[in-house]
């Protein structure tokens, strides 16, 4: 019953988008987007009725194989579905957005030619999501893994007639090609040391294994913590692997929202969070994620400040957020990661759709410099994007206020090393935040308006398909938090698929002490520093780009290095430039010098057949055509071979020795 | 009482100028075909000197195969000499070197 369900489940969105990719030209714009509309439809139900069944109803895990795929030895890899509360969970996120983003895409791609096509590829995504979240074995989650990187793939290039889309598309293949390096190795370490490649088995192995060392004295658990993590740093976007994901900002404004902020780079998140038995045992790991994750979420956030593009702006707070998710794993808060994973995915997926809209409606202009008082010309966008926007930078009440408090909060009382660090990262985070988020909203929708009078003529709201999924992200956006901090958090939605060593780690458990009500954390934020901190971002952005826009120069002057480092992103850009592209062009360029002139054209080609050459240059004198030299030589020959039958063995006709 | 070894001595030094006669002869090759007789003629003493001297005549036998096959040998060597006369003008055996590599 349930294992129909669930096939069912992840299923329907493949169905559609092989019809519809398959026949897409056939069947016409309007069945295409309505097939694969259908499908997620049927999975959002579907997602919906397993999240009653296994949250609400408390239902059993589901554990099961469904299909060998294949024998080697003992190791079994199958195809099998885990289905707990964490699976649950973001299959009830995924599918909604994704729904959402179906929708949305009716009207924002309206005019495009690869309409059917679009529609095929977020099908496809979505199912690539479920295997990944419902798989139940590594083999599963790396195929999902890697197909959810492919249809980023093709979705960042999706107008590939535009060379920048290309080159984005080919860097966002590239950096996660590292990133699955690190998880393929990870998982290569885990077989090698743990026989198995079932979530289940190797959580109950997991105990045996710790304190087993490879290369020397480095603890195994740690070794495959951390490659784990170079996966998930790749595709959730971690400094040092982010860069793809303000260059994915090339595709369509959809799969902005839907991959590049609600889903797939949430799948690193999601990752760690399933591996939570075995990051448990590694205080080492747990302290790089928590590191890492901080340094993404303080220092990308800095950058989101100097940024025009509206989508770009959306994306490093992407950046940002999914550095505070990572903090929140390396603390060992698992379930405040999967928290904010989720209003993130609600409040973020609105912010770019309502950016979306935004382009939509000034015919493709990015670039907020030229926007302004867009709030009387598109009210239901200028509504949902604040209420995003307050999401976003955690105004008390709203979704990202409790999962942002709680990361905050959960850093406060951890006692790994660094924390300290961290918590007045993530709270300085707090201030960036709410500074880059406001200043692109004042921008967009306040002010005088730039805007020129040509776009200024045909400015109006949106079409009802894009509006209507704003609305209906806005809505979980302003309320999940307050309806889900408490049973998410503390009693126990996600316990039968988390591991928490409460002795060593205890911030969750701290939490949970300090807590009494949603309500009592809104009105107590008014003391707290976060909560100053937020309003002096609102400030400080009310005041640089409304009330005195000419500071904002004035200060980019003076502090011109500052402003230069950020605008060229840190360098990483430049430094991957000058030392991967054209570290690996000088290395094909010697490579191809060596090994390719040298050895095999000079040495292996030539050289046989200048060897051969050789060879007969000192034989060719031999044969002098001479008929008495050809005998002379048969009687040495014949004189030879018999002197050695005569006198060899141990019975020698002739004995020599007597 | 001639002994058997006087015979194989005797053959020893009619193969040796046969041999010699291959090495040192520059220009004849008919030369060439009546040294391989002489060869073939020591070879036979000592095939029929053994052949006397162990009582088995099958030694003497086999002489006159060789001596069969020698002759068909002469014939067959005589006929390609008088072609190659005829093509080339020459039975020099110091210009007859086309096999050289």
């Amino acid at each position: 019953m349930m294992e129909n369900i669930y096939l069912t489940l992840a299923l329907a969105p493949l169905v559609g988008s092989l019809i519809v990719g398959l026949a897409g030209n056939r069947l016409g714009r309007t069945l295409s987007h309505t097939i694969t509309i259908l499908g997620v439809a049927i999975s959002t139900v579907l997602a919906l009725y397993v999240f009653n069944h296994h949250v609400l109803e408390g239902g059993d895990v589901f554990n099961e194989n469904l299909y060998t795929w294949m024998q080697i030895g003992g190791l079994n890899i199958s195809v099998g579905f885990l289905v707990d509360n964490l699976t649950s969970v973001m299959l009830v996120i995924v599918s909604f957005v994704s729904l959402m983003v179906h929708i949305y895409t009716i009207g924002y791609m309206h005019d495009d030619d690869g309409y059917t096509k679009f529609f095929s590829y977020i099908s496809l995504f979505t199912f690539a999501m479920f295997i990944l979240v419902m798989s139940n074995n590594f083999m599963q989650l790396f195929f999902g893994w890697e197909a959810v990187g492919l249809v980023s793939y093709l979705l960042i290039g999706f107008w590939h007639g535009k060379e920048s889309a290309v080159e984005a598309n080919l860097k966002a293949f590239l950096v996660n090609r590292v990133g699955d390096f690190g998880f393929l190795l990870g998982i290569a370490v885990l077989l090698m040391f743990f026989d198995t490649l079932d979530y289940a088995e190797t959580f109950a192995l997991a105990d045996q294994v710790n304190g087993q060392t490879i290369f020397g004295d480095m603890s195994v658990i740690t070794v495959i913590c951390l490659l784990l993590f170079v996966g998930a740093m790749g595709k959730s976007a971690q400094v040092p692997l982010h860069v793809w994901l303000p260059g994915s900002m090339e595709g369509p404004t959809p799969i902005s929202a839907l991959i590049h902020a609600a889903t797939m780079v949430t799948a690193g998140i999601f990752m760690v969070s399933r591996m939570s038995p075995i990051f448990e045992l590694s205080d080492v790991a747990l302290t790089v994620v928590m590191c890492i994750g901080a340094i993404t979420a303080l220092f990308m956030g800095l950058l989101g400040i100097v940024q025009n593009d509206i989508k770009r702006v959306v994306a490093y707070s992407t950046l940002s957020q999914l550095g505070y998710m990572t903090v929140a794993l390396g603390v060992s808060a698992y379930s405040v990661a999967i928290f904010h994973l989720m209003t993130h995915a609600f409040f973020k997926a609105l912010l770019f759709l309502a950016a979306g809209s935004v382009i939509v409606a000034m015919h493709h202009e990015q670039d907020i410099r030229k926007m302004g008082n867009l709030r009387k010309k598109m009210p239901i966008t200028y509504i949902t994007s604040l209420v995003g926007t307050l999401a976003l930078i955690g105004f008390p009440g709203f979704a990202g206020f409790f999962s942002k408090d709680m990361i905050i909060e959960a850093v406060h009382f951890s006692n790994l090393p660094f924390a300290e660090w961290v918590y007045y990262a993530v709270v300085a985070g707090v201030f960036i935040t709410a500074l880059y988020s406001f200043r692109m909203f004042f921008l967009v929708f306040h002010g005088k308006s730039r805007v020129d009078h040509h776009t200024e003529e045909h400015l109006h709201e949106t079409a009802p398909s894009i509006t209507a999924p704003l609305i209906m992200l806005a809505i979980p956006s302003a309320v999940i938090g307050y309806f889900t901090i408490e049973p998410m958090l503390f009693t126990g939605w996600l316990d039968n698929a988390i591991t928490i060593n409460l002795e060593a780690h205890g911030s969750v458990a701290a939490l949970k002490e300090h807590f009494h009500s949603a309500m009592g954390l809104i009105t107590h934020s008014v003391m707290t520093l976060p909560f100053w901190m937020m309003v002096g971002g609102i400030a400080t952005a009310w005041l640089f780009s409304l009330y005195r826009t000419q500071w904002a120069d004035a200060i980019q002057k003076r502090f011109r290095r500052t402003n230069y480092v950020l605008e060229s992103l840190y360098g990483f850009d430049r430094f991957n430039e000058v030392v991967f592209v054209r570290g690996s062009k000088k290395l094909g360029d010697i490579l191809w010098r060596i090994s390719d002139m040298a050895i095999i054209d000079q040495f292996v080609v030539n050289g046989s057949a200048r060897f051969a050459r050789f060879v007969g240059s000192v034989i060719r004198p031999v044969q002098t055509g001479y008929l008495y030299h050809y005998a002379f030589f048969m009687i040495i020959g014949l004189m030879l071979v018999l002197t050695w039958v005569l006198v060899s063995g141990n019975t020698p006709l002739i004995d020599l020795g007597s | 009482m001639i002994a058997l070894s006087d015979y194989l001595i005797l053959s020893a030094i009619v193969f040796c100028i046969g041999l010699a006669g291959i090495f040192i002869n520059r220009t004849n090759i008919i030369m060439l075909l009546m040294c391989v007789e002489l060869i073939l003629a020591a070879v036979n003493t000592n095939f029929i000197a053994f052949s006397y001297y162990s009582g088995d005549v099958a030694g003497q036998i086999f002489v006159f195969f060789i001596l069969t096959v020698a002759a068909a040998e002469v014939a067959i060597g005589l006929a390609i000499l008088t072609l190659m006369y005829r093509n080339r003008g020459s039975i020099d055996v110091d210009v007859t070197n086309s096999l050289k590599g």
